[in-house]
């Protein structure tokens, strides 16, 4: 791809499907995919680790308490989860070990500002509700909702609409597929006259 | 390296973050994007940057300023002595092929590379003070959390993921949205065997893990000009802790006379010019903080956590609290602690005494200070692990590395070693530790390992009693 190129093919409008749930606060990037699995020097393949100590007993099996490993969550793509999702590292591994997983979009009261950044720049879509609704969608697992990525909305199945913020930028990203580092490339003018003129001495 | 821009000094007061921001934005943001922000510095270590240099290169582009990117070998490294031959034997055949990844990238994009064998390896955020690669009034960036140290200069720093890598790799900038200011101010003085280390806990535990999100925290007050550099590294480090992004001192005497002797700071009439400049980064009296949150310096007792993340924490003579709600039970059961009673006399396992947080010579002083004439308790497994191989000179030049393992305890080479175990230093399933790092969520140090997070005082009494103490009782017998 050509370094101007400032279009990808992540483009995205909706994310459509059941929820999973982990209400869990606080629920960090180590247990989201734990420092061991982090010897890659790729981005592929780190779904097999997602929650790895919390999804795997010692044995390797499959622990069945642990919700993402129900039946009826499999090919969910909106886990929601409690606040403060995504805190600690700055592993971007974290992100990619979910949407390697199959998750599109995460809802939380909160989302940990560093997991935020890493996820957008992915398409993993970060959305952050109002704790009461947060609570709402924790106690029923399952629900079918509609992330509107151009309205910026959540729809539950009963029709109610909730509205999440989301940065200007960070959304047409998302919605036009917008490659960051093209757009920063396209900077190059700005960024030799700061160093031109700020670090000439 | 050049140093970082001059700073206007425009009438509207303004924070130490306003001042470090608004001297480094390229590009202003606007409602539609957020500003291009260059950066003046950028670390690089093996596990974060693979990726990036892999997307430069699916790109055909090249690193815009190897000169500002520094490159060092931390995470997945054994820190075991090489064997005869001078092989080293890394845990598993990927951690050497992400040394070897970065050793390529380095040597392909001339960047510089604190390699094994260099006198200037360690841990990132050991090396870049020590080093003077961290100057005060810069910016730096790693893809890294605890990139925060730095602060502790009155930079800008802060840590990022991969993708933000190879954006400073390829362009020396990065698209950010200015976050808001916190104002942490701290009074009074520390109390006897209380370090900063115990501050650091006591203020997460009182703003919350989230508490500093969205937010850069700037720490003020009578306490915090009292600290030693060192001392100021420890609190900044664990400002992500709280959520913050980056945590920040302003830089004074302490900061110039830390940084004067070192081997990549300024030297000469550029020194002197440096240093004027640097006087200016300060927050202006009447500058807006979004929020400001005191703290009586008096009151903090040696502080563990108690829990599953480093929020939770208590005074070591204090009960731990009762769980009230699923979360903290939750935490509880995994430590396999009871609310309402005090961690005293817990036995432990494992004491591990490093990390970016608590692995420098002043930190190695106080656990060689606990250590003299000491045993450490037949139970327990210690590791001491310093945080650069400057560090462990230095320390090896004062002894402290015989008086560590005639007490019994390992004495390491450097690296990040237990406090993420990715290399092969891991705590086994069940066992407690008490660590001078920064995170003891669930697994850090290894499946199932339990963590309680203290300073190096406390991590060095609990090894010698083999169980938790309060480390003000050891300190007492060695001043009697
Ligand atoms: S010592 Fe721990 S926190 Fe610091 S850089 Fe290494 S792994 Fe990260």
């Amino acid at each position: 791809m050509s370094a101007d190129a400032s279009r990808t093919d992540n483009s995205r409008t909706h994310v459509r499907s059941r929820t999973v749930c982990l209400p869990e606060r606080n629920i960090d990037t180590d247990r989201i995919i734990p420092a061991r699995f982090l010897t890659t020097t790729t981005r592929e393949g780190l779904g097999k680790h997602a929650f790895n100590d919390w999804r795997y007993r010692e044995d390797g099996s499959p622990d069945p308490a642990f919700a993402l490993n129900a039946p009826e969550a499999q090919g969910a793509q909106i886990l929601v989860a409690g606040r403060n999702f995504g805190c600690g590292s700055s592993r971007e591994h974290a992100p990619w070990a979910l949407l390697d997983f199959g998750l599109r979009a995460v809802i939380s009261a909160e989302i940990a500002d560093i997991f935020r950044s890493n996820a957008l720049k992915n398409g993993l879509l970060p959305v952050v509700l109002d704790a009461a609704v947060v609570d709402e969608l924790l106690a029923s697992p399952g629900l079918e909702l509609e992330i509107d990525i151009a309205a910026s909305a959540v729809t539950l199945p009963d029709g109610r609409r909730f509205a999440f913020p989301i940065d200007a930028f960070a959304r047409t990203c998302l919605l036009e597929g917008v490659d960051q580092l093209g757009y920063l490339l396209k900077q190059t003018p700005h960024i030799q006259r700061y160093e031109e003129t700020a670090h000439a001495r | 390296m050049t140093s970082a821009p001059p700073f206007d000094s425009s009438p509207a007061p303004r924070t130490l973050f306003d001042k470090l921001w608004d001297a480094h934005v390229v590009v202003p943001e606007t409602a539609e994007a957020p500003a291009v922000l260059y950066i003046d510095l950028h670390l690089i270590h093996e596990v974060t940057s693979p990726q990036a240099f892999a997307e430069l290169a699916a790109r055909g582009l090249k690193v815009r300023r190897p000169d500002r990117t520094k490159g060092t070998l931390d995470h997945s490294t054994p820190t075991t002595r090489p064997d005869a031959n001078g092989a080293l034997s890394y845990y598993t055949a990927d951690a050497k092929t992400q040394v070897d990844t970065l050793r390529a990238n380095c040597a392909r994009e001339g960047v510089e590379l604190f390699d094994f064998g260099s006198d200037y390896r360690g841990i990132v955020h050991v090396i870049g003070p020590e080093l003077g690669l961290t100057l005060p009034g810069s910016t730096i960036v790693c893809g890294d959390s605890h990139t925060a140290t730095h602060g502790a200069f009155g930079a800008l720093a802060f840590g990022i993921g991969t993708s933000e890598v190879g954006h400073v790799l390829a362009t020396q900038c990065l698209l950010q949205r200015k976050p808001k200011t916190m104002a942490i101010e701290i009074e009074g003085e520390l109390g006897p065997g209380v370090t900063a280390k115990d501050l650091i806990l006591h203020v997460i535990g009182a703003i919350g893990v989230d508490g500093g999100t969205g937010h850069v925290i700037e720490y003020r007050g009578s306490t915090v000009r009292a600290l030693s550099m060192e001392e100021r590294m420890t609190v900044c480090n664990m400002s992500i802790e709280a959520g913050a992004r980056a945590g920040l001192i302003a830089p004074d005497d302490t900061t110039f006379a830390w940084l004067a002797d070192t081997p990549r700071a300024p030297k000469g009439a550029a020194w002197k010019a440096a240093v004027a400049q640097w006087r200016e980064l300060r927050s202006d009296d009447g500058a807006r903080f979004d929020r400001t949150v005191t703290i009586d310096a008096r009151r903090i007792a040696p502080t563990v956590t108690w829990g599953t993340h480093p929020g939770q924490t208590t005074a070591i003579d204090a009960q731990v609290p009762s769980a009230n709600d699923a979360d903290a039970q939750r935490a509880l059961d995994y430590m396999r602690f009871v609310g309402g009673k005090s961690l005293l006399g817990q036995p432990v396992d494992v004491v591990f005494v490093g990390s970016c947080t608590n692995g420098r010579l002043s930190d190695l002083r106080q656990v060689a200070e606990v250590l003299l004439d000491r045993r450490v308790h037949p139970r327990v497994r210690m590791l001491v692990v310093p945080g650069s191989v400057r560090v462990q000179r230095e320390a090896e030049a004062e002894g402290i590395d015989r008086i560590v393992q005639a007490a019994g305890a390992e004495w390491r080479e450097p690296g990040c070693s237990m406090c993420i175990a990715m290399n092969g230093d891991l705590v086994a399933p069940g066992q407690l530790a008490v660590s001078t790092s920064n995170r003891n969520f669930e697994g850090r140090q290894g499946r199932d390992a339990r963590t309680v997070l203290a300073s190096p005082y406390t991590a060095a009494a609990c090894a010698v009693a083999g169980c938790v103490v309060d480390p003000r009782d050891v300190l007492q017998e060695n001043a009697a």
